[in-house]
């Protein structure tokens, strides 16, 4: 059985890297951001996933602290796009 | 009933890995931006709820149960919230 959720951890790990080639070939930032959601989200499922393997059990307060910063990075990119895009639309109009 | 766990956390564990299958495949394949951003949120959360739902069977005590209800709980609602941000912004200032 922890065979299994270790395989399954490695996974969901390489599901993330797949994703995270999209940083890197993105067309616009929001799908950069996107990939970034994903890794959070799948790292989450990781750690969560290699506790239930290793039985360790802090790994589990790991992953509540990631879940509750997990919106703040996106928060930020939101927030400063908005900024440069009143900035941007200022002279136009 | 041990037999019966480990049929439960095989089966959503295995269901969850197949959702974050699709949903990186999704996040590759897609399209536009917004179409990707659908792939990615759904699936991703419907995957994480089944790898917690998978290992609900195997945690030892009821705390340890509640931290994985609630770390779900936890990315579900910012995931929400941060999709419809993303949406916006991608909506404003298009490719």
């Amino acid at each position: 059985m922890d065979d299994f959720l270790r395989a399954a951890t490695v996974f969901v790990l390489a599901m993330v890297a797949l994703g995270l080639r999209c940083v890197l070939r993105g067309p616009c930032d929001a799908d950069r951001m996107m990939a970034a959601q994903l890794f959070g989200s799948g790292g989450i499922a990781a750690l969560l996933l290699f506790q239930a393997a290793s039985g360790l059990k802090p790994v589990i307060d790991v992953a509540l602290t990631l879940a509750v910063l997990a919106a703040f990075a996106s928060v930020a990119f939101v927030k400063a796009g908005t900024n440069s895009n009143d900035a941007e639309e200022g002279p136009q109009q | 009933m041990t037999a019966a766990a480990n049929l439960l956390t095989i089966t959503a564990v295995l269901a969850g890995a197949f959702f974050f299958l699709a949903g990186t495949v999704g996040l590759l394949r897609f399209p536009d931006t917004l179409t990707r951003l659908h792939a990615l949120t759904k699936a991703d959360n419907l995957g994480l709820g089944l790898v917690v739902l998978g290992l609900l069977p195997r945690t030892g005590s009821v705390v340890a149960g509640f931290k994985l209800i609630l770390v779900w709980l936890l990315v579900l609602l910012a995931s929400s919230a941060v999709s419809q941000l993303i949406a916006r912004n991608a909506r404003r200032s298009p490719p």
